[in-house]
C-alpha cells in the first residue's frame, strides 16, 4: 500500500500519497492553484519550475512554486488570489 | 522643411507633458527621442505624487502640479494607475512628532490639506507598521501613478493633436536646428531640453547623477494602503554630500509593493549595489518587520537628475548658454514624475508670455549661472 | 559559507558528467539543482511510488548516477540559484512546505549545466485547465498525477513529443494522436541522419515502439483548445494541416515547441553569447577563465551531447584534456544542427494569437496590446508583458518568435527571493515565515 496523509486545500482535506507535489495535489482537487491578474483560474504549465502559473498559498504562504513542493501531512493549501 | 514652432528633445514624462501643453495651444509640435520613450528616469522613478516642502519654492511647484495631476485625472486612462491614496509621513519618536506639527502648519499655509496621526490611528491605518511608532502627517491628496503610462498618455496626447514623433538622437541642438542621428535636420523656433540626466547637447547643464535603488515585491493586496515615507526622510535624504537610504515604500494599484530610497552621488554604473540594498532594507525593516517575507520579484536603480539647490530647471537656457533660441526643463531630481504637468505650464506660460498660477522664478536656469561658471571656470 | 573548488549548477546529465569527471580526477564538487532530485529534465525520477508500474529504469540514467555517488561529489537538490558573482560566490534558495533557506556558496570554477525549459507559444484557450506543457505533462505525471485512460494530445515539435507521448502512454494514457508542426520533408534528413548517431536511433525505435497505435501526424498543429461543456477546462483541440481544420476530443493536451536555453545565469555573469547560445570554447570554457558551460546552454543537442560536454567540461576543471571526448563533440554539434532545421518554426504559428489571447501569463498581457509597441524595453514598460514572476521565462521565447525582439538584461535576484534573504550579510539565513503569523 502507498502511504497516504492529509492535506487541506481550499478547505476541503483529502487523502494524498507521499511523493505527490502540491502542484499535482491541486490537480486531483480539481482546484486552480492561482486566479490570474485578470481573474482566469491557473494551474501549472511547465511543471518544473520555470512559468510560475502554479503558484499558491501553501501553509499560508503566498506565491509558492507548487511544482517544486512535495506535499507534507497536515499541509494546508489554498488558491492563490 | 516648414520650421516648428517648437522641437522637445526627450520623450521622458516632462519631455512629453511639455510636448502636450504645446500641442493644445496649437504649436507645430516636434518630439525627438533616441531610446525608448520614457525609458530614462521616468521608468526609473516611483512615481509618487508627492507635496514636498524642502523649500517655499519646491512646495508652491509641487502643490501646483499635484493640483494639475488631480484636475486631469478623470482623463487619465486606467494603465496610468493613478489614485489618490495619500502620503503618511511617519514619527518615529516624539521629537518626529514635534516636526509633524511643525510641518502641518507650513502645508497648511500652503492650503495642502493635512492630517496628524496619532500612534493608534497610524496602526489603525497601516497594520503593517512595526508598533511603538509615534505618529504621523496624512497628506490625503497625494497620489500615485505608474510614470510609463503617464509619459506614454502625455506623448499620445501630443500626437494626437498633431505633434511629430522622431525616433532618433539629437546630435546637436543650437540656433533653431536639431541634427537628428538619422540625417535628418529639423528647424524651429524653440528647442526645449528634456534630457534627464543626458547633459552632451548642453555641456554647461548643472546638473549631477544622484543614483537610486528601488526593489518591487510580487503581489500583496492589502498590505499596504498608502505611501510611507520616513519623517526623517529630508534629513537623511537630501543631503548633498553622503550616501544615504531612507524607508519609503509605496502601494501599487497591482498589490506590488514598490520600496525605496537610496541617493548617491559619484557612481554613475547602473548596476545594484548589494551594500546599498542592504542598508536600504535594513532600514524599510526598521519600520515594517513583515516586510522580510515578501518576495523580491525585480531590483532597479536609476539616475535623478541634481542640481546645486535641488529645485529644477524650467525657463530659458539664458545665463548657461548664448543660444536664445534654448530652453530647459531638466533638473527635477526626484520630482520628475510630480512636477512634469507643472513644468509643462510654467515653462509654456514663459514662452507666450503669460501670466502662471505660481511665481516662477524660483525655477529659472539663470539663477545658477554663477555656480555654473565657477564649476567650468 | 560552503566552499568548494567545483560547483556545478545543475544536475541533469550534463552536470552529472562534469561533477563525476571532476571529482574522479581529484577535485572537490558540489552540485546544485532547483529540482528535488538529481536527474535533470530528462531523466526526471517519479516522486511518488506506483503499484505495477511498467517505467524500465533507465539504464544510462543508473549507471551516471551510480558513478557519480562512487565519485564523491554531493548534490544538493531543492536549491534555487538567485545570485551569482564571476568573483566566485553564489546564494540559493531552499523552500519547503514552511521554511525557506539561503545559502551562500563559493567556488574557485563553476560549471554551467543549467539545461532547457520547453519553449510555449500562445494560441487561443492555452491557458485553459487542462493544457500543459509537453515536458510539463510527463513532470506532473513523474510527481503524483494519474493519467490512465485520460484521452491525451501531444503536440508542437521537437524530438521530446514522441519521448512524452511513449511516457503517458505507459503509464495508462489513450494518446490519441502526436501532432508534429514540422513536415515530414523537413524531418526526414533529420531522421536519416538519426544512421548516423546509432544511439539516438535506437531511442526513437523505442518511442515509436510504444505507439504503435498512435497516429504521428506531421505537419499539423494546433490552432485553438476548446473549453468542454462546463467551459472552464479543456474538450477538445482544433487541428490544422495547413490545408484542412479539424477537431479532436481529448481531456489533456500536452503541448510545447522545442526547447530553449537556460542561460540566465551565464547572461548574468557576463558570459559571450552567439546568438541565444553561451560561447564556449573546444574545453567547454566560456568567456570567463573560470567559467565552463556544458549542454543545451551551448546548444540544443540533446542527451548524448550534454553527457559528452559535461563530461570535457568537468575534465577540464581538473587541468585534463578529453582529447577523443572533442571529437564525439564535434559529431554531436553537427547533430544538434541538423534538429535546428529539422524542428524550425513555421510561419503560420505566429498567427495563432488572436487580439485577446494571453501573451504574458504572469500579468495577463494580451497579443492585441503588444501591437504598436516598438521592443521589448517599450512592452515591458508599457505593457508589463515579462515584468511578472517569471521574469519572462516563458513570453520572452514567445515574444522573440511572434515579434522578432531580443530579450533584454538579467538582473538579480534570478529568481523572486524573500526580501530578508536578499542581500543579507549572513552566510545562512533561515526563514520561518509562519512565525509571525497567528
Amino acid at each position: 500500500m502507498r502511504e497516504t496523509f492529509p492535506v487541506t486545500i481550499n478547505g476541503a482535506t483529502r487523502q494524498i500519497a507521499r511523493g505527490t507535489t502540491v502542484a499535482v495535489a491541486m490537480l486531483l482537487a480539481e482546484q486552480p492553484c492561482r486566479l490570474s491578474v485578470s481573474g482566469e483560474p491557473r494551474g501549472a504549465l511547465c511543471g518544473m519550475g520555470i512559468c510560475f502559473e502554479c503558484r499558491a498559498v501553501v501553509n499560508g504562504i503566498p506565491h509558492r512554486r507548487t511544482c517544486q513542493i512535495l506535499c507534507e501531512q497536515d499541509m494546508t493549501v489554498e488558491t492563490n488570489r | 522643411m516648414k520650421p516648428f514652432d517648437i522641437l522637445i528633445v526627450g520623450a521622458g514624462i516632462v519631455g512629453s507633458a511639455v510636448a502636450r501643453e504645446c500641442a493644445l495651444i496649437g504649436w507645430r509640435v516636434g518630439v525627438i527621442e533616441g531610446g525608448t520613450p520614457a525609458g530614462g528616469a521616468t521608468a526609473a522613478g516611483m512615481g509618487h505624487v508627492v507635496v514636498m516642502d524642502d523649500s517655499p519654492a519646491q512646495l508652491a511647484l509641487t502643490a501646483f502640479s499635484r493640483s494639475l495631476w488631480q484636475r486631469d485625472s478623470g482623463k487619465l486612462p486606467k494603465s496610468v494607475e493613478y489614485e489618490t491614496c495619500g502620503t503618511i509621513w511617519v514619527a518615529a519618536d516624539d521629537e518626529e512628532m514635534v516636526e509633524v506639527h511643525a510641518r502641518r502648519e507650513v502645508y497648511e499655509e500652503a492650503g495642502v490639506e493635512t492630517r496628524v496621526l496619532t500612534a493608534a490611528a497610524l496602526a489603525n491605518k497601516e497594520p503593517n507598521l512595526r508598533r511603538g511608532l509615534a505618529g504621523g502627517l496624512l497628506v490625503p491628496g497625494d497620489g500615485v501613478v505608474y510614470p510609463p503610462a503617464a509619459a506614454a498618455f502625455y506623448l499620445a496626447e501630443a500626437r494626437r493633436l498633431g505633434a511629430e514623433f522622431f525616433q532618433a538622437r539629437a546630435m546637436s541642438a543650437s540656433q533653431g536646428q536639431v541634427l537628428l542621428s538619422d540625417g535628418v535636420s529639423l528647424v524651429a523656433d524653440r528647442i526645449v531640453l528634456a534630457v534627464g540626466t543626458e547633459c552632451d547637447l548642453l555641456p554647461s547643464l548643472p546638473i549631477q547623477k544622484r543614483k537610486g535603488h528601488l526593489v518591487i515585491t510580487d503581489r500583496y493586496p492589502g498590505f499596504l494602503h498608502h505611501q510611507l515615507v520616513e519623517l526623517g526622510y529630508l534629513k537623511s535624504a537630501h543631503k548633498i554630500a553622503d550616501d544615504s537610504v531612507a524607508f519609503n515604500i509605496q502601494p501599487r494599484q497591482t498589490g506590488q509593493l514598490l520600496l525605496g530610497s537610496s541617493r548617491q552621488y559619484g557612481n554613475e554604473g547602473p548596476e545594484a549595489e548589494p551594500e546599498m540594498l542592504r542598508r536600504m532594507i535594513d532600514r524599510a525593516k526598521q519600520y515594517m518587520p513583515g516586510l522580510e517575507n515578501l518576495s523580491v520579484l525585480r531590483v532597479w536603480t536609476g539616475f535623478r537628475a541634481a542640481t546645486f539647490d535641488k529645485l529644477p530647471l524650467i525657463g530659458p537656457a539664458a545665463g548657461l548658454s548664448e543660444d536664445r533660441s534654448l530652453w530647459l526643463a531638466a533638473g527635477f531630481e526626484g520630482l520628475g514624475i510630480t512636477n512634469a504637468p507643472g513644468a509643462a505650464r510654467l515653462l509654456v506660460d514663459a514662452m507666450l508670455g503669460r501670466k502662471s498660477a505660481i511665481d516662477a522664478e524660483p525655477y529659472l536656469p539663470a539663477r545658477l549661472m554663477e555656480p555654473a561658471r565657477l564649476a567650468h571656470a | 559559507m560552503t566552499r568548494t573548488e567545483v560547483l556545478v549548477i545543475g544536475a541533469g546529465p550534463a552536470g552529472i558528467a562534469a561533477a563525476t569527471a571532476a571529482a574522479e580526477n581529484g577535485r572537490q564538487v558540489i552540485v546544485l539543482d532547483d529540482n528535488l532530485n538529481a536527474g535533470g529534465q530528462i531523466w526526471r525520477g517519479a516522486t511518488v511510488e506506483k503499484a505495477g508500474s511498467s517505467h524500465q529504469g533507465n539504464a544510462a540514467k543508473r549507471r551516471a548516477m551510480t558513478r557519480l555517488q562512487q565519485s564523491g561529489a554531493q548534490v544538493l537538490g531543492g536549491r534555487c540559484v538567485f545570485s551569482v558573482e564571476a568573483s566566485g560566490t553564489l546564494q540559493t534558495l531552499q523552500e519547503t512546505g514552511s521554511d525557506s533557506l539561503v545559502e551562500q556558496f563559493q567556488f574557485d570554477q563553476l560549471i554551467l549545466a543549467t539545461g532547457a525549459r520547453e519553449r510555449f507559444l500562445p494560441f487561443p484557450g492555452w491557458t485553459l485547465a487542462g493544457v500543459f506543457g509537453a515536458g510539463g505533462l510527463q513532470a506532473l505525471v513523474k510527481g503524483g498525477y494519474p493519467v490512465a485512460g485520460k484521452r491525451v494530445i501531444v503536440a508542437g515539435t521537437g524530438p521530446l513529443l514522441l519521448a512524452v507521448a511513449a511516457h503517458l502512454a505507459q503509464d495508462g494514457a489513450a494518446v490519441s494522436s502526436v501532432l508534429e508542426q514540422a513536415t515530414l520533408a523537413q524531418l526526414a534528413p533529420f531522421a536519416t541522419s538519426l544512421w548516423a548517431n546509432p544511439a539516438k536511433l535506437v531511442q526513437g525505435a523505442r518511442y515509436r515502439g510504444k505507439l504503435w497505435k498512435t497516429p504521428y501526424r506531421t505537419g499539423s498543429w494546433i490552432i485553438e483548445a476548446i473549453a468542454g461543456s462546463d467551459g472552464r477546462k479543456l474538450g477538445a483541440v482544433r487541428v490544422t494541416n495547413g490545408t484542412r481544420t479539424w477537431e479532436e476530443p481529448c481531456d489533456l493536451l500536452a503541448c510545447g515547441y522545442h526547447l530553449v536555453p537556460n542561460t540566465e545565469i551565464a547572461a548574468l555573469l557576463g558570459c559571450t553569447f552567439r546568438g541565444a547560445f553561451v560561447q564556449v570554447d573546444d574545453a567547454q570554457r566560456t568567456s570567463l577563465p573560470n567559467v565552463f558551460c556544458a549542454g543545451e546552454p551551448t546548444g540544443i543537442a540533446g542527451l548524448e551531447a550534454a553527457m559528452v560536454q559535461g563530461e570535457i567540461a568537468g575534465l577540464s576543471c581538473a587541468g585534463l584534456i578529453g582529447t577523443s571526448l572533442q571529437k564525439r563533440a564535434v559529431v554531436e554539434r553537427a547533430f544538434a544542427r541538423r534538429m535546428e532545421k529539422a524542428f524550425s518554426l513555421r510561419p503560420e504559428l505566429r498567427s495563432l494569437p488572436r487580439a485577446d489571447t494571453i501573451v504574458c501569463r504572469c500579468e495577463d498581457v494580451a497579443f492585441g496590446s503588444l501591437h504598436g509597441r516598438t521592443s521589448w524595453t517599450d512592452a515591458k514598460l508599457q505593457t508589463r508583458c515579462g515584468m511578472g514572476p517569471c521574469q519572462g521565462r516563458t513570453c520572452g521565447p514567445a515574444v522573440e518568435y511572434l515579434l522578432g525582439w531580443r530579450p533584454v538584461s538579467v538582473r538579480q535576484p534570478l529568481f523572486p527571493v524573500p526580501l530578508q534573504a536578499f542581500c543579507s550579510h549572513d552566510e545562512r539565513v533561515e526563514i520561518n515565515q509562519l512565525k509571525e503569523k497567528v
